[in-house]
C-alpha cells in the first residue's frame, strides 16, 4: 500500500522512547498517584481477555457436548445450521477464494480461534451476555468450529487446543498498524 | 425529507447585487465564485439584498414581545421550533438488543462543534447505565503495579482539553456500493462528529502503573454488555490518547461513554472505547472480534487490511446536500466539513461541474489538529444541472482521493474507511441527489 490514502504521516511512530515522554507527562502535569493496587485475583471476574498472551481459563468441551447449547441459546438468532438466521449473522460457511463476494464468517475469515472464545464469553448470547460458564463456552464454540468443518465432533477444545488450531484464513491479513 | 421553511430561507432567496466586476469573481465552471467574496474583498461592500417573499413576519408587534416567558430552567433544551433536528436511531432490532447506530444531522448544523445530544452513536449492546461510584478503570497485564482508579480519584488528575473529530470507520460505507444510494448528508455521512474532549492523558495513568519494557500494545475494554475490546499500539497510547471524562464541558453523555471513555485522536471511532473499565498491556494485540471479523477491509486479491487506524483526509458538502430542493435561482453558499486523521486541513477545493474545474473554498477559523474544519464558497445557480464535489488536502499533503481511485486501491469488497470525494447532483429543477461521477 503505497498510496497516500494509507499515508497518514504518523508522528507517533517516531517517538517510541517510552521512559522519556512518560516522565515529562508526569512532571508537567503533576499526577496525584491515586491508583489502588489490585491483583490478577481481584480481576478474575472482570478480565475477560482470551488470547495467546492472556491465559484462557480452565475447562474444555466438544462439539458433541455443545450441540444442545447451540440449539437452545444460539440457533434462534444465528439459524439452526449457523447460516445467519433471523439476526442475519452467519457463523458458518463462505470461502475467501470464491468468485462472488465471499461471506466472511468464523470459518472462512477469522484468523484466530482464540477470538471465538474471547467474543462468545464477553458478548454472546446477545440477549444474555456472560450467562454461559467457561465450560459451556468451550462446548458451544467447539460446535461452531465443528459446523465449519474445522474439527470433528469429539475433538476436545480447551485453552491449549484452541491456541494451536489453525484457522483457514490465518495468513489472510496485512497488519497496517506500523504503516507510515 | 420535507424541506423546512428555514432550509429554504438559509439556502436561497438571496440575489447578489451584481456589479460589472462580478464576472471576474467567477473562478471555476458552472457558477463557482471566489472565496474573496466571502472574505469581504472583491465586491467591496456590495451588499446582498434579500429577495421578496422570504419574511414570515407581518410587522405587527409579536405576541412574545407582549407577555413574559418562562423563567430560568435547570437544564436548557433546544427551541421547540428545531425539534426536527434529530439523530436517526432507526427501529430497534430485538435480535440485536441495544445494537445499532444513529447519525448526526450534519445538514442541519453549522459551525464545527457537535451538540452533545446530536453526537453520532454506535453501540454493540446498548447504553449501560453506569453508577460512577461503582465503576473503576483498572490497568493490568505487563505493568509493574496493576492499579484500579475510581471515578472520584480520576477527577483529581490533571486534565487537558482537545477539540477533535470522531468518525466511525463505517461512515460513508454505502458509497462503496455500485448503485448510488439516495440519501442525505446525515444518512450517508453522519457517523462523524466533533467535540471538545477533556480528560487525563493515558500516559499519566500508565506511568503510575509502570509499563514493562516488553509491552507494545494496550487493550482497552468497555463496561457495556458487549464488553467492547480493542487493541491500540502503545506508542499511540502514550502519545495523545485521553481517558476522557468531559464532552463539551459537561460529563460525558451516557451514549458517549459516561462516566469515562478512551478518546483516540484521528483514529477510527471504534478504538475510542466507551465506558472504559480495563487497560491491559501486552506484547501483541488481543485479536478481539472487532479488530478481526469487523473493522477490517478485504481487498480485491482477498487479503484483508487489519489495524487500519487513522481516518483518511476527507470532506463532505453539507449544503446543498442530498434531498434538499433549491427553490430560486441565484447566489448560494456551498458549505461543508473537512477533516483528516493525520493532522489539520490545509485546503478544500470545490467543483460544480463534476470535477472538470475547481475553486478553493474559504476555511472558517484556524482548522485545528484532527478537528473538523468548516468550508464555504459562493455559488451562482442559474438553473442548469450541476455536480458539486469537494476535495480536501491536509497539512501532510494527503489529498482526498476520487471514488475511482479509492475503489482501484481497495476494491469493491471493502466496507470501512471510505474517504473518497462525494458528488451531489443538482438537477435543473433544483433537486439535490447523491451520485457518482
Ligand atoms: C438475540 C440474538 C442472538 C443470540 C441468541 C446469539 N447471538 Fe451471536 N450475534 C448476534 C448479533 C446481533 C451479532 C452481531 C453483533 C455485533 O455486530 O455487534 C452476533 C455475533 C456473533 C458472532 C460474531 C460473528 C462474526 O462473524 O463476527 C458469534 C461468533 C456469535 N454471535 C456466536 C453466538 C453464539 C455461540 C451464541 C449462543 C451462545 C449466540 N451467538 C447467540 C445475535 C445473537
Amino acid at each position: 500500500m503505497s498510496n497516500n490514502i494509507f499515508k497518514p504521516a504518523l508522528a507517533w511512530t517516531l517517538s517510541f522512547a517510552l521512559s522519556a515522554p512518560l516522565a515529562v507527562a508526569q512532571d508537567t502535569l503533576g499526577s496525584p498517584q491515586l491508583g489502588k493496587p489490585v491483583t490478577q485475583m481481584d480481576l478474575s471476574d472482570l478480565d475477560l481477555i482470551a488470547s495467546k498472551e492472556s491465559v484462557l481459563p480452565a475447562g474444555s468441551g466438544t462439539a458433541f457436548q455443545g450441540r444442545e447449547i447451540y440449539a437452545a441459546k444460539c440457533a434462534s438468532c444465528h439459524g439452526a445450521e449457523g447460516s445467519g438466521g433471523a439476526a442475519n449473522q452467519p457463523l458458518v460457511g463462505g470461502n475467501m477464494r470464491s468468485q462472488d463476494a465471499p461471506t466472511r464468517t468464523v470459518g472462512s475469515y477469522w484468523p484466530h480461534a482464540s477470538t471465538l472464545f474471547d467474543y462468545v464469553r464477553r458478548a454472546m448470547p446477545a440477549n444474555a451476555p456472560k450467562s454461559l460458564s467457561n465450560t459451556e463456552v468451550y462446548q458451544v464454540i467447539a460446535y461452531v468450529l465443528y459446523m465449519n468443518g474445522l474439527i470433528d465432533q469429539y475433538k476436545v477444545i480447551n485453552a491449549e487446543t484452541l491456541l494451536t488450531l489453525k484457522m483457514p484464513n490465518a495468513g489472510g491479513f496485512i497488519d497496517m498498524s506500523a504503516s507510515d | 425529507m420535507s424541506i423546512r421553511e428555514t432550509d429554504v430561507a438559509e439556502l436561497g432567496a438571496v440575489e447578489p447585487n451584481l456589479e460589472p466586476s462580478t464576472t471576474d469573481l467567477m473562478v471555476a465552471g458552472n457558477g463557482l465564485m471566489s472565496r474573496r467574496l466571502l472574505l469581504g474583498l472583491g465586491l467591496g461592500g456590495a451588499g446582498l439584498t434579500v429577495a421578496s417573499g422570504a419574511l414570515g413576519a407581518d410587522f405587527s408587534m409579536p405576541v412574545w414581545s407582549k407577555q413574559p416567558g418562562p423563567g430560568p430552567s435547570g437544564y436548557g433544551q433546544p427551541s421547540r421550533f428545531v425539534a426536527d433536528i434529530q439523530r436517526d436511531p432507526g427501529r430497534a432490532n430485538p435480535l440485536y438488543p441495544g445494537g445499532g447506530a444513529s447519525r448526526t444531522p450534519l445538514h442541519q448544523l453549522r459551525g464545527t462543534i457537535t451538540p452533545n445530544g446530536l453526537h453520532f452513536e454506535r453501540h454493540h449492546a446498548g447504553v449501560p447505565e453506569i453508577d460512577p461510584a461503582a465503576h473503576a478503570v483498572f490497568i493490568n497485564g505487563l505493568v509493574e503495579r496493576p492499579l484500579a482508579f475510581d471515578y472520584e480519584s480520576l477527577l483529581r488528575y490533571p486534565m487537558v482539553s482537545r477539540t477533535q473529530f470522531l468518525e466511525c470507520s463505517g461512515n460513508s460505507g454505502a458509497l462503496f456500493r455500485d448503485a448510488a444510494v439516495d440519501g442525505t448528508a446525515q444518512s450517508i455521512n453522519g457517523l462523524v462528529s466533533c467535540a471538545e474532549w477533556t480528560g487525563i492523558p493515558l500516559s499519566v495513568l500508565l506511568d503510575e502503573a509502570g509499563v514493562s519494557p516488553e509491552a507494545r500494545w494496550v487493550s482497552a475494554v468497555g463496561a457495556d454488555a458487549a464488553s467492547m475490546g480493542r487493541s491500540i499500539p502503545l506508542n499511540k497510547a502514550v502519545d495523545d490518547v485521553l481517558v476522557a471524562l468531559f464532552q463539551n464541558g459537561e460529563p460525558l453523555r451516557p451514549e458517549q461513554g459516561y462516566p469515562v471513555r478512551l478518546f483516540v485522536p484521528g483514529w477510527e471511532g471504534n478504538v475510542s472505547v466507551k465506558w472504559l473499565t480495563q487497560i491491559k498491556l501486552s506484547k501483541e494485540p488481543s485479536q478481539f472480534r472487532d479488530e478481526t471479523s469487523k473493522y477490517t477491509d478485504t481487498l480485491a486479491d482477498r487479503s484483508s487490511l487489519q489495524f487500519t487506524f487513522p481516518m483518511g483526509v476527507k470532506s463532505i458538502i453539507t449544503s446543498p446536500s442530498g434531498k434538499m430542493q433549491l427553490q430560486t435561482h441565484g447566489l448560494y453558499q456551498i458549505e461543508g466539513l473537512a477533516w483528516s486523521g493525520a493532522g489539520s486541513i490545509s485546503k478544500v477545493e470545490i467543483s460544480a461541474d463534476g470535477g472538470a474545474t475547481w475553486a478553493e473554498a474559504a476555511i472558517d477559523a484556524q482548522a485545528g489538529d484532527k478537528s473538523l474544519a468548516r468550508f464555504r464558497l459562493p455559488w451562482r445557480w442559474q438553473g442548469n444541472s450541476a455536480q458539486l464535489i469537494s476535495r480536501a488536502t491536509d497539512n501532510y499533503g494527503n489529498i482526498q482521493p476520487t471514488r475511482n481511485q479509492l475503489l482501484a486501491e481497495k476494491g469493491a469488497l471493502a466496507f470501512y474507511h471510505f474517504n473518497a470525494q462525494q458528488c451531489w447532483d443538482v438537477s435543473s429543477n433544483g433537486e439535490v441527489k447523491n451520485t457518482y461521477v
